[in-house]
């Protein structure tokens, strides 16, 4: 089938099986009011069908739970999702970060146990890299692992770890070796369920719970759970934050446009224009700026197709953190005192939504590798930029 | 960089080697006198032997149509041609004839009109460019310079400053009022006005990036009525879309020079020691670089989208133009200083290149609309 038949086939098929009641609703799991919408009867339908179609991971192999599509066929899916406001309800830490490392480097057994119950949404799992001691520079964490033989001993702390409450499982780094600092780190994947793991939630400036302290005494884990080589993990690691990254700047690239909430909040002048010219001024230049954001995703989507080169995924990461960052803040301005509530029946929900939005946009700049992070990258991968 | 098919990879490898060899950053300079302004003498800004040759590779006919002898290429192709340009701040009327002048009669020229000045055009022979702005500012619904029917003709009185290569241009495509009041967009007439009309005066004006555009002063010029370009009144739309292209044009040049001075500038992080290390290893300085690589992104991927959208014939060119002149301009503002900047006080120095990107930098920014310009005009387009 050529991609314009493929096309009009995936149209229909989602025209029919989208629940129109989920339209323009975000599928981004772990995200402010997900979890309510996550749990509608036309979530669980919508996240069922897509499972059955294979379409949640279309570029996996069937015997994964994908349709064995193809880069293109993958990314129709997404364009004629889009058109009609849908979303991916599979869309997972699963399916944008493990599912594509362990296709990369785990062996068959563990794709087989895992990756059918990523791709149905049934195994929801959280990262377990930082430590308290080991953020931007991960690689100096502690969590020791000790092979026992029959089985491996973790011991040890993480923290930051979205969603570990709500997790099945954890991909986790752990220290398999203390005698070298990048080398002597191991992939780990670990069952939240095993004896010795407590998840404490901690709450964030934003009032959500979206992460939490991990802490992990004498839990046992099977041998067969290590993906790659002993000692092999930081470059697994690598691998995955790379995927995250591109996951990162790719989330919600599309945004409403911020013009008719202006209109509503500030008012009008006598020739149709937003009414404070200085916050109009600065909402153009922002929205200008997505403009061209949008326009380098679409460029940089090309290129990667055409072979190009591939360095730009740090460069659109603190493109997307500033200019949403700065749209957020917007917001705020737009709706001024109706945008500082917190709570209670006198804010809209829009209005209280805002300034938890804006709250929870500061951590664009940290997750994922941070803003600093990111350009340290930029300047030593993508222009050669010396350590000393 | 867009994803060239395999003529326009040919093109653009062609234009690298012969930039190189034939428009290096040295043409500019010797523009220049040793004080850092302009040469004073009778130069018109660029040289027609070397135009010949871009002829010869048929770049000036890259937006003609066949018919006319052009290669009708496409806009993308002429941009990455334009940007080439740019990195080496080559001064050339190809922008302001192949690119500008080609276009207005391409969107607005009679057959008649097409067939007796787009061959030129295409091959070279023949230099037109815009002249639109009068004051200090780009507002093309400002325009003042009168024209008013004169028998079986017209008569114009005004003036027209800065023209872009008016100085060595053979004809003008110029703006008008023949009605209404400035600001009026009604009202607007082009014309097609030969440089060698009686009453039509030129004067070099000299501006900081020796490229010497013109002042023109119009005393009871007399035209034919075939001199109309488009519609008596109603010149307006035609105006704009003749300008979106030259902005897109511009904005393919900064792109160009934005380029080039980060390269060179890097270039110099790279080599540059003090304090016992090379300046490029101090973080303030590698973050720096890192976010004006990122303002490239932002521009180039804004420049290539408009080009494209020329060729598509997509509807939302004005946007795309005001989008892509406005960030390009930003972004050859800021790295263009920075480039004077971070090479210290060699980069102060008229020996050095920074000071030529600066100067001409400033110039790009402003023709046909700067960035404030070109932000409220995409803003009331999207209803801000
Ligand atoms: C909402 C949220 C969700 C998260 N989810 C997860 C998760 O699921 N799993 C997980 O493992 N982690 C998660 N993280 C953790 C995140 O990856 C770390 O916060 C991040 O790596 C930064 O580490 P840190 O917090 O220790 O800050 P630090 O590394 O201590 O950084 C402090 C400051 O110093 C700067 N800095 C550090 N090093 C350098 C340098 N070399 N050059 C210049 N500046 C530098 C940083 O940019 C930052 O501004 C999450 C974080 C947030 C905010």
């Amino acid at each position: 089938m050529d991609d314009q038949d493929f096309r009009l086939e995936a149209r229909s098929w989602l025209r029919e099986n989208f629940p129109p009641a989920l339209t323009n609703v975000s599928g981004l799991i772990f995200q402010g009011n997900a979890h309510a919408a996550a749990a509608s009867a036309d979530f669980q339908l919508w996240r069922q069908r897509m499972t059955d179609k294979g379409w949640g991971v279309p570029t996996w192999a069937p015997r994964y739970g994908g349709a064995g599509l193809s880069e293109a066929q993958a990314k129709i899916i997404g364009e004629e999702l889009a058109a009609i406001g849908g979303f991916n309800p599979i869309r997972s830490y699963g399916t944008m970060m493990l599912g594509p490392t362990l296709l990369e480097y785990g062996n068959e057994e563990q794709k087989l146990e895992h990756l059918p119950w990523i791709a149905s949404h049934e195994r929801r799992w959280c990262q377990g890299f930082s430590e308290p001691g080991a953020g931007s520079d991960l690689a100096s964490l502690q969590t020791k692992c000790v092979d026992m033989g029959d089985h491996w001993l973790v011991n040890g702390q993480k923290i930051w770890t979205s969603g570990a409450d709500q997790a099945d499982w954890c991909f986790a780094l752990v220290r398999t070796d203390t005698s070298r600092k990048q080398g002597g780190i191991s992939f780990l994947l670990i069952d939240m369920k095993s004896p010795g793991i407590e998840a404490r939630p901690i709450v964030l400036i934003s009032g959500s719970t979206h992460f939490c302290e991990v802490f992990f005494n004498d839990v046992k884990v099977p041998k067969g759970n290590l993906v790659g080589e002993v000692n092999g993990g930081w470059s697994i690691a690598k691998r995955l934050l790379q995927f995250e990254r591109s996951s990162l700047s790719e989330v919600k690239t599309d945004i409403t446009p911020l013009a008719p909430l202006a209109h509503r909040y500030v008012g009008s002048d006598a020739e149709g224009r937003i009414a404070d010219p200085d916050l109009r001024a600065r909402m153009v230049h922002n929205a200008m700026r997505h403009a061209a954001y949008m326009a380098t995703v679409r460029r940089f989507t090309q290129e990667a197709k055409n072979g190009g080169p591939n360095n730009g995924v740090s460069t659109l990461k603190n493109l997307w953190s500033t200019i949403i960052q700065r749209r957020s803040e917007l917001v705020i301005e737009i709706l001024g005192a109706h945008g500082l509530g917190w709570a209670g029946e006198d804010y809209s929900p829009d209005e209280r939504e805002a300034s938890r939005a804006l709250l929870h946009s500061k951590a664009f700049s940290i997750y994922g590798g941070s803003y600093e992070v990111q350009n340290n990258i930029t300047a030593k991968r993508s222009l050669g930029l010396p350590d000393r | 960089m867009a994803v060239l098919n395999e003529e326009q990879a040919m093109l653009k490898d062609m234009a690298v080697e012969w930039v190189r060899d034939r428009m290096p950053i040295s043409v500019v300079r010797g523009l220049y006198d040793h004080g850092g302004g302009g040469k004073p003498g009778d130069g018109v800004g660029f040289d027609r032997d070397t135009y010949a040759e871009m002829a010869a590779m048929g770049w000036t006919g890259i937006v003609v149509p066949e018919t006319f002898g052009g290669a009708d290429f496409g806009y993308l192709s002429l941009g990455l041609i334009v940007e080439e340009l740019g990195r080496t701040l080559a001064p050339s009327p190809l922008l302001s004839s192949a690119f500008v002048a080609a276009s207005a009669l391409r969107l607005g020229g009679s057959a008649a009109q097409q067939e007796r000045l787009l061959p030129g055009i295409a091959a070279g022979s023949l230099i037109g460019t815009l002249a639109v702005d009068e004051g200090a500012h780009h507002a093309p619904a400002r325009i003042t310079l009168a024209a008013a029917r004169s028998g079986a003709g017209w008569r114009l009185d005004g003036m027209k400053r800065p023209v872009q290569d008016g100085m060595g241009a053979d004809l003008f495509i110029v703006a008008a009022r023949t009605a209404g009041a400035p600001g009026d967009t009604h009202g607007i007439t082009l014309f097609l006005v030969p440089a060698d009309s009686a009453g039509l005066d030129r004067r070099r004006l000299d501006q900081i990036d020796a490229r010497c555009p013109a002042l023109l002063t119009f005393e009871a010029v007399a035209l034919d009525e075939d001199a109309v370009l488009g519609m008596v009144d109603e010149g307006y739309p035609l105006l704009e879309a003749i300008l979106d292209r030259a902005r897109i044009g511009v904005a393919a040049e900064l792109l160009g020079l934005a380029t080039q001075a980060f390269d060179t500038t890097l270039d110099y992080l790279k080599t540059r020691v003090q304090f016992g290390q090379i300046i490029g290893s101090f973080q303030a300085l590698q973050h720096r670089a890192s976010e004006m690589f990122g303002e490239l992104q932002l521009t180039r991927s804004a420049v290539e989208a408009a080009l494209d959208a020329l060729d598509a014939g997509d509807a939302n060119v004005a946007q795309l133009a005001s989008l892509a002149k406005a960030i390009a301009g930003e972004t050859a503002h800021l790295i263009s200083n920075q480039m004077v900047q971070l090479h210290g006080g060699i980069g102060m120095t008229h020996e050095h290149d920074a000071g030529l990107y600066l100067k001409r930098a400033r110039v790009a920014e402003q023709c046909y609309g700067g960035a404030s310009f070109h932000r409220e005009r995409w803003g009331r387009l999207n209803g801000y």
